[in-house]
């Protein structure tokens, strides 16, 4: 049998993937968005659903960020909510380690496994920033360099809490009057935490919720080889997917784990068209709705640490450098470059080269992998990218809330099906056997 | 029939109802306690009566006693939103722990639930006082009662600030000038109290309700705030919240005669002693004679019961207690709202940063 295609689909979250101008684009905050999201997943099969995190509103030069997509709800309480609408899919969230505490986390997770079943994940993040600390207690107080070392912790405390309960602990004996016997206590003496108790929520139906980790550092693959379930990654070609893909696996052996044990599953958008040439036309108009002039300049400003409204979107990059040494504008994004010239050389010569404005020079460099075709293209690719060891699977990111998951699942899921890459039916009820099951 | 003060009716759905041992006399399967299920059965014989709302207690930390009580629990915030969507009427007022939780978390997860329920959520925010907490958290010391109701105060009033960082109509999705929102229509609550700052403004947009209903316990001498306060001991509350709602805490032990209700009574109390409280035995149809005359003496707008048994007692609540109350003016006939705030005769909620 080939190896079988993982697929989760993201909740379009704040930022310009989200095409809000469309008129086919609902509401980004209504329970019902999410409410046809998932059932649309749980109908082609998914893995899982996932949700983002947000913790503060995003930012430029000062003010409030007003062009893309803003405003979502609480992670849990919509995954709590999901499971009283779906019955097989898995319901995973990001929940930062730095703005929660390992007892709440352990809880909030275990309650969702219980009410749905055992359908829950948790991705751990981690954030040191003191601008979005400000929402919190505890404001920020984590080094960047201690990212890695809480996160770990973080999560080996809240899986002792998890183990803490026997699977058979709750005896519910009426006659003898037993309600629970041996409920396990823990004691957790580390750096990061010190804490001792005893758990409120029994063993889950999965034991262990599903885990997933998404950083892209040295650390961040040495931290998911160690303990993740699924790694989503940002590796969007064949050619990089497959040098991630086996720098990842190639780690796990250390920890007594087997390639199979964590699943590599990058972030993808897709369109689809009757044609090939239908599906590019569409995909180009997406860009050019995704990236709008102001977008364009924003995001140049986000390297160049400069006011650059001035400028033409339409027209050349700016001639002036970046400002190394000023202050962000923007807050809120993740920041993956750490050298703005470099980046705005590398971004001049590839504008010189390819003869870009600005516009079209954001377009072509934040482009995500892709899958643009007909739907029997899409599928192929797809499993192009599996059966090559470039993936396990995918997170699909629609560009339309709350149905832009809707023709894939019509069209390119029964594709993946013919094939024998994609199951027709659950043959399990927890997400821990759908996604690994054989 | 129509002069007869209307009473609000809420319901605690704790465990197996709040008799320690009537996980041992019920139908219910002790494991279903663990299940949505559990809490959507009882919502649902709530909600088919037109009650106000269900409440669901909560701590950070084990319930007392020993292996003979019900111990365990999931999240109340998380099993209430996952009633939400399949119930209609019923308002939901999951316990939060104020203090260790983060006041942000809570804003959004309180009005999340009021996105997943379409406006029919609120919150029991409740301050922790137990070393079990502080030892599963680690991170600060026990509070004084009096600090521990201050700042549960301090986060009623910043989650309500959050609620109203967003405008109503703040997403404008104005394509000529490209904008997503009115960000004039956003603020920051630049809160800074005594426990905690927060600068805000939400990442949840302003909840259908607007503020969805608070509601605290009013037995410290400390407790302050809030739109609802439920009480057990009813004397001079009225005095100390003139203007909130008043929900006396009762707890009810129901059979079709005097005498079979005591006898239930009695066989619970076989097994543990019954938990301090006011408390009705009686007949359902003696409770809706009491109900009105109590709420009349004391200055209540209503009733939040405890149920000994869990379904038994809100069972014969609903299915005769309920309609002896209507016949008498003294409850509603269905709903006649779509919301919390709507069941409770709570109005609209000024938003403060709106400009009038």
């Amino acid at each position: 049998m080939p190896k079988q295609v993982k697929l989760a689909a993201h909740f379009p979250g704040v930022n310009n993937t989200t095409v809000w101008s469309d008129p086919r684009s609902g509401s980004q905050i209504d329970f019902s968005s999410f409410e046809h999201l998932a059932r649309t997943a749980e109908r082609g099969k998914f893995d899982f659903l996932f949700l983002a995190e947000g913790l503060r509103l995003r930012e430029h030069a000062g003010k409030i960020l007003d062009s893309d997509v803003v405003g979502r709800p609480n992670t849990t309480t919509v995954l709590a909510a999901l499971s009283a609408v779906t019955t097989r899919l898995g319901l995973a969230g990001t929940l930062s380690s730095t703005f929660n505490e390992p007892y709440e986390v352990a809880r909030q997770v275990a309650s969702i496994d219980h009410l749905s079943g055992g359908r829950a994940a948790w991705n751990v993040v981690t954030s040191p920033d003191a601008w979005t600390g400000q929402n919190f207690r505890r404001g920020g107080f984590l080094k960047r360099e201690d990212r890695y070392r809480r996160a770990e912790e973080f999560l080996a405390t809240v899986r002792e809490l998890w183990d803490s309960w026997a699977p058979d602990a709750l005896v519910g004996d009426k006659e003898n009057g037993v309600f629970a016997r041996g409920i396990g206590r823990f004691v957790h003496s580390g750096p990061q935490f010190d804490i001792h108790g005893a758990f409120t929520v029994p063993r889950t139906p999965q034991g262990q919720p599903i885990v997933i980790q998404a950083g892209d550092s040295d650390e961040g693959r040495e931290f998911a080889a160690k303990t993740a379930d699924v790694i989503f990654s940002r590796h969007g070609s064949l050619e990089s997917g497959k040098e991630f893909f086996a720098d990842v696996k190639r780690r796990l052996p250390a920890y007594g784990r087997e390639p199979g044990e964590l699943l590599i599953m990058p972030a993808a958008t897709f369109v689809l068209g009757d044609t090939e040439e239908d599906a590019h036309e569409q995909a180009r108009e997406i860009r050019y709705q995704q990236v709008r002039p102001a977008t364009a300049i924003q995001f140049l400003e986000q390297v160049w640490s400069r006011d650059l409204s001035a400028y033409d979107a339409d027209g050349p990059l700016p001639e002036i450098d970046p400002d190394p040494d000023a202050e962000p504008l923007t807050w809120g994004r993740v920041r993956h470059e750490k050298d703005p010239l470099a980046v705005a050389a590398k971004w001049r010569a590839i504008a010189e080269e390819k003869k870009l404005s600005i516009r079209e020079l954001v377009i072509e460099v934040t482009a995500r992998q892709q899958f643009v075709g007909t739907a029997r293209q899409v599928a192929e690719s797809i499993d192009e990218y599996v059966q090559g060891d470039a993936a396990d699977g995918f997170v699909l990111v629609p560009h339309l809330t709350p149905g832009g998951l809707d023709a894939f699942v019509d069209d390119v899921i029964p594709q993946l099906q013919e094939r024998g890459v994609f199951r027709s039916d659950y043959t399990g009820d927890t997400l821990r056997e759908h996604l690994f099951s054989r | 029939m129509g002069s007869a003060q209307q009473l609000h009716l809420g319901v605690a759905l704790d465990g197996a109802g709040q008799h320690p041992a009537a996980w041992r006399v019920s139908d219910v399967r002790p494991s279903a306690l663990f299940t949505a299920a559990h809490y959507l059965a009882h919502a649902k014989l709530a909600e088919a009566a037109s009650l106000d709302f269900v409440t669901l207690d909560d701590t950070l930390a084990l319930q007392p006693g020993g292996e003979e009580v019900v111990r365990g629990r999931l999240d109340a915030l998380l099993t209430f939103a996952a009633i939400a969507p399949v119930t209609s009427g019923i308002g939901l007022i999951p316990t939060v722990t104020t203090t260790h939780t983060e006041p942000f978390h809570i804003s959004t997860a309180v009005a999340s639930l009021d996105f997943a329920s379409r406006g029919r959520a609120g919150v029991l925010a409740v301050p922790s006082r137990t070393e079990a907490e502080v030892a599963h958290f680690g991170r600060r010391t026990l509070p004084s009662e009096v600090d521990a109701e201050a700042e549960n105060a301090e986060v009623v009033d910043v989650i309500a600030r959050l609620w109203d960082s967003w405008e109503d109509g703040a997403i404008i999705r104005d394509e000529p000038t490209g904008r997503f929102i009115d960000r004039e229509k956003l603020h920051y609550v630049d809160f800074e109290g005594r426990f905690f700052s927060i600068k805000g403004p939400s990442i949840t947009p302003r909840p259908p309700q607007g503020h969805p209903v608070v509601a605290v316990y009013g037995d410290s001498p400390y407790a302050h705030g809030a739109d609802v306060v439920l009480a057990d001991e009813i004397r001079g509350a009225r005095e100390r919240f003139p203007d909130a709602k008043l929900l006396a805490g009762l707890s009810i032990v129901l059979a079709e005669t005097e005498q079979a209700a005591i006898e239930r009574r009695r066989a619970l109390e076989a097994y543990a002693p019954f938990p301090p409280g006011p408390s009705f035995t009686g007949t359902p149809a003696g409770l809706a004679t009491e109900l009105p005359r109590l709420a009349a003496s004391n200055g209540l707008d209503g009733f939040h019961l405890r149920p000994a048994v869990l379904p038994d007692d809100l069972a014969l609540f609903t299915a005769e207690t309920v309609p002896a109350l209507q016949a008498a003016g003294a409850f509603r006939q269905a709903y006649t709202g779509a919301t919390l705030r709507d069941h409770l005769g709570l109005g609209v909620a000024a938003n403060q940063y709106a400009e009038a």
